[in-house]
């Protein structure tokens, strides 16, 4: 597993990348464009990625992170890839259902089933 | 034992986001001392950031030269917080609905509607640079009569 800046880590299992967002807290727009940085130089690595955004460690985080959050799924999805996101805090979900980003993002309980559903859809 | 009496504060900072830092962890540790639940903790520093965001950069432009006032108000059933900026103002009935249609792929203009989600009351007054928001303790998100924007 590789970190990157503190803020993700990256780790690769079976045909999927997963992308684990390091930090308790995402706020401040510097921390949102270190992220943004980060993880869409993974995605213009690899053409047709499988990526799964990990948010075990996040408890809080700010609209600038959703915002983020559709960038990077415009950017996978222009890269030919698919995007999952798993292991949201109860906390957090709730400001996903709120947005009605729960419409736009395929939202997976953990890793492993993020990961699953890649080659179920083939 | 959770504090009682009410804590009264204001404060003027710069315009920079990590000016919130310090009267943002008073403001939760005010809550946490009179017993305020995790989720009202999470709500009221989900709703104080964005509206500070709003207020530094949609508001002051982030001018140096212009400042942000914090005003909150803790006590045993509820936190009130006003924040006021020296910008132009607006009118929140003229900002789209981020749930609807193309918004949804928008990047932008979540921070409103989480504030009036997440606080029971709030209100803009003075053309719009100062933003009221209040929650109660231990109240639910969502009720219909509260959970509004005026």
């Amino acid at each position: 597993m590789a970190a990157i800046q503190p803020r993700i880590s990256v780790e690769y299992k079976d045909e999927a990348t997963i992308v684990a967002f390091t930090d308790e807290k995402i706020l401040e727009e510097t921390d949102v464009r270190a992220l943004r940085e980060a993880v869409e130089s993974v995605v213009e690595q690899a053409p047709g990625i499988h990526l799964v955004l990990d948010f075990r460690h996040v408890k809080f985080l700010s609209s600038a992170v959703l915002g983020l959050l559709i960038r990077i799924s415009k950017r996978v999805y222009e890269h030919e890839g698919e995007l999952r996101l798993c292991n949201i805090h109860p906390g957090i979900h709730e400001v996903f259902k709120i947005t009605r980003l729960t419409s736009v993002f395929e939202i997976y309980e953990d890793v492993e089933s993020a990961t699953r559903s890649f080659s179920e859809r083939r | 034992m959770a504090a009682e009496s009410p804590v009264k504060c204001t404060l003027v900072v710069e315009s920079q986001p990590s000016a919130l830092n310090r009267p943002c962890r008073q403001i939760l540790s005010a809550l946490d001392a009179r017993g305020f639940t995790q989720d009202d903790i999470f709500a009221v520093h989900l709703a104080l950031e964005e509206a500070f965001l709003n207020a530094v950069k949609h508001g002051n432009k982030m001018d140096a030269s212009k400042k942000v006032r914090i005003e909150y108000c803790v006590d045993a059933e509820k936190v009130e917080i006003c924040i006021t900026d020296e910008g132009e103002g607006f009118d929140p009935g003229t900002i789209p609905d981020p749930r609807v249609g193309e918004n949804l792929y928008r990047p932008e203009g979540r921070g409103l509607l989480l504030i009036s989600s997440y606080m029971h009351d709030v209100k803009y007054t003075e053309g719009g640079t100062c933003m009221r928001m209040v929650r109660y303790k231990g109240r639910p998100i969502g009720e219909p009569d509260k959970a509004s924007v005026h």
